[in-house]
């Protein structure tokens, strides 16, 4: 039994299914991250004075070069997705590669932030404005994570699929770039509002 | 893909780790009628402690010490009951049971557009339910700070709370994979020719369900996250700057809000009361329109309204929290947007009504079940419009009355639909209608025994008793007089319990009843796909041997100039 417009776009939508069903996701995570913010700014707004007294000072420079190298990952990541439109498998295992790696690079730095962090005793217990903080990029590491294992597939054992069915491999790298893109954003949203604001 | 067309699947494949709509919605709808029946036993241990407070409780006292049900017991008992009926009872039944095994019937399509997906979503919930029935176990027992988890108290209740939020984590992914695959096939797959008019309203039904539970659920998500922080990792984000607990301030940072948490689960759990109430009366619709035979009346009007529903009940949430200190302009917006929201339930529950009007009715259990809905799912509607208004709701804030009216809107309304639907699509799964003389047996005594619940709640409501006692206002001297319902609510309960019981024998004795020949695959003369396009069933893995186009709206009953009093979507 086959499922339609798996590859092919159903005329009267313009879609494929798993783009729709793509954005859909990204409608419910702009939500769960909405919520999030608006916890944000419930605290923030709540608190006498933000950040609070004795609280840690936040990187900027490391989070300023986490932003390039995040912003950098995607368009690697659109790169990866136009050479498959182009017919070239190798450049896109080469951009695919670059994406993973500032993901990678991302992660280490995050690593030394928070370890920095940690060993003064800056927990998340320490006051309200270092627990959204780190459970805000918390959950983005996460995301980021789940965005490495998907993309780790698709560039090695799941990249097969390019010779039975070219089409559906790069509406595949279409989804998870659409995936990528969404969590740059929400990093995006983030650097501000926890770092400069 | 052609490997999959006609290959023998092995019994773990087609059975347990199914890909099969129709058979993974039949798993979510035996599983979640055992969890509504465990749920509904927890309250019928509770009704003994408030009719009865401090005496053995029978059958089932050699569970508990002393044989009788602690004060503690009793809040996890009520927490339980909640989180068990709507997150693992009637969301899983109405959306994974009745959604997935109907929806892909209805418009045509060989699938869910995600089959994968919706195997995981089936075990991502199965895995909540053991989760959750497990907290009974841990040290202090279940969650205990009722099913809204209202902080402080349940950022320092027992460990059964933590057990509680990872359950509730799992039961959020498994209803988002579920929901999203429900929009995608509803987007993608619709047959040809099935345009948007002519979605059957049971389609429209669970497409705007499907958007309520992907778009509210993610901040209860977040909500649980920051929760599981402060319980976890010692996080002040809903415990104020010294909060005293037990005699002594709280070794905690503090600066957090208790309001942050009631509005983020409350902007859940608003939109929830209608992905509770929006499939139900997706199903009342079908049956009603097929059993007057007669068109749904007013199709676009129920439509627009149930689209209008689905937004506004994004917009409400805080008329459950007037009394919270928000301030009156906040209960001025929502006390508004609470009275305009009734507008679209009374314009769907209107339209239902006129169709009755001229029909030529068949009264099978069926449309019994759909009839009681409407006027219980009326009651249920009218008693909230107290609640909705800050004034009023001052006065009934947290008594009885708020019970018998959100039970109104579920268990006679939501419950009874989950009924109507199940004797009516019986026939579809399996070939054989249940018996209907066992059916009315079951239809008349429940009616009756769940009003007798549920009626003396708005008594007790009135007179000020809180719907949080666990001896049923025994200590209380303004419950004095409208304690003697406490008995005749619980006997209610019991018999209701026992009118069950043909339901059960029903459902095995049809199951396992032998009929000769090919059984009917239209028997109730219906015009939608799911009916009149497929062979007789059981139906196998495929759900049409040719694709369905359709010609014509959903509900062509009665036609004047027709040879028969229906006409199939797809016939020309």
């Amino acid at each position: 039994m086959q499922i339609p417009y798996n590859e092919e776009l159903r005329p009267d939508t313009g879609l494929y299914n798993a783009k729709l069903g793509i954005w859909i996701f990204l409608a419910s995570e702009i939500m769960l991250f909405g919520g999030l913010f608006s916890a944000y700014i419930m605290l923030r707004v709540g608190a006498p004075v933000w950040p609070p007294l004795g609280t840690a000072q936040l990187n900027i420079p490391m989070a300023t070069f986490n932003t390039v190298v995040l912003i950098t990952s995607s368009v690697t990541m659109v790169m990866a997705w136009a050479s498959l439109k182009m017919n070239n498998f190798g450049k896109f295992k080469m951009y695919m590669g670059l994406t993973l790696l500032f993901s990678a690079m991302f992660l280490v730095v995050k690593y030394f932030e928070y370890s920095a962090k940690l060993s003064h005793g800056f927990t998340p217990a320490h006051d309200t404005f270092l627990a959204i903080y780190y459970t805000m990029t918390g959950l983005h590491v996460i995301h980021i994570i789940a965005g490495m294992i998907v993309n780790g597939y698709l560039w090695m054992p799941g990249s097969k699929m390019w010779k039975s069915n070219p089409e559906r491999f790069t509406n595949r790298i279409e989804v998870a770039g659409l995936y990528w893109h969404f969590v740059d954003l929400v990093w995006i949203f983030l650097f501000p509002s926890l770092y400069l604001l | 893909m052609s490997s999959q067309d006609h290959h023998e699947e092995s019994f773990i494949s087609k059975y347990i780790f199914s890909q099969d709509h129709k058979w993974i919605g039949i798993q979510y709808g035996i599983t979640s009628l055992v969890f509504l029946l465990f749920g509904f036993t927890l309250m019928m241990v509770m009704r003994w402690q408030l009719a009865y407070p401090d005496t053995v409780i029978p059958f089932v006292g050699w569970m508990f010490e002393d044989g009788m049900l602690s004060p503690d017991m009793y809040n996890s008992f009520g927490a339980m009951h909640g989180t068990i009926m709507i997150f693992l009872g009637v969301v899983p039944m109405v959306v994974g049971a009745f959604g997935n095994y109907l929806v892909p019937l209805q418009i045509g399509a060989p699938d869910m557009a995600f089959p994968k997906l919706n195997m995981a979503s089936y075990w991502t919930y199965l895995a909540g339910g053991v989760i959750m029935v497990y907290s009974f176990f841990v040290p202090g027992g279940a969650a205990n700070s009722g099913w809204t988890s209202y902080p402080p108290l349940a950022d320092i209740a027992t460990t059964g709370q933590t057990i509680w939020l990872f359950g509730m984590v799992f039961l959020i992914t498994s209803s988002l994979l579920g929901s999203m695959n429900i929009i995608v096939t509803i987007v993608q797959l619709r047959a040809e020719g099935l345009t948007w008019g002519r979605l059957p309203f049971f389609v429209w039904a669970q497409f705007v369900t499907s958007f309520l539970l992907v778009l509210a659920f993610p901040p209860l998500e977040a909500a649980g996250v920051l929760q599981l922080m402060d319980r976890l990792a010692g996080t002040s984000f809903f415990l104020p700057s010294g909060l005293v607990v037990g005699g002594e301030i709280l070794n905690v940072s503090g600066g957090g809000s208790p309001l942050l948490w009631q509005h983020l689960f409350w902007f859940l759990a608003h939109p929830e009361v209608y992905v509770l109430i929006l499939p139900a009366m997706g199903v009342v619709a079908e049956i009603i329109a097929n059993n007057t035979r007669k068109p749904l009346w007013g199709y676009k009007s129920i439509v627009f309204a149930s689209v209008w529903l689905g937004f506004m009940s994004f917009i409400v949430w805080a008329h459950h929290m007037f009394i919270t200190g928000m301030g009156q302009g906040m209960s001025l917006f929502f006390q508004t947007t609470t009275m305009i929201i009734s507008i679209p339930s009374v314009i769907i529950l209107s339209a239902l009504f006129i169709t009755l009007w001229g029909g030529k009715i068949r009264f099978n259990t069926p449309m019994l079940f759909a009839l009681a809905f409407l006027p219980m799912f009326g009651i249920g509607g009218l008693t909230g419009l107290p609640l909705g208004l800050a004034p009023t709701d001052i006065h009934l804030h947290d008594t009885y009355y708020v019970i018998g009216h959100f039970h109104y809107v579920v268990a006679p309304g939501t419950i009874f639909a989950i009924f109507a639907g199940i004797y009516f699509w019986f026939p579809k799964i399996t070939g054989k209608k249940l018996n209907e003389g066992l059916g009315k047996i079951h239809f008349f005594f429940s009616l009756i025994f769940i009003n007798g619940v549920f009626m003396p709640m708005f008594i007790q409501g009135l007179a000020g008793v809180s719907r949080r006692l666990a001896d049923g206002g025994v200590s209380y001297a303004h419950a004095a007089g409208v304690l003697e319902w406490n008995e005749f609510m619980s006997m209610s309960a019991w018999l209701l319990g026992v009118a069950q019981i043909p339901f059960i024998i029903n459902f095995f004795m049809t199951i396992f009843k032998k009929v000769d020949g090919v059984a009917d695959p239209n028997p109730w003369q219906s015009t939608t796909i799911e009916w009149t396009d497929t062979t007789s069933p059981p139906l196998g893995h495929g759900n049409f041997e040719i694709a369905p186009v359709v010609h014509r709206g959903p509900y062509e009953y009665s036609v004047e100039g027709a040879s028969e009093d229906f006409i199939p979507q797809t016939k020309k």
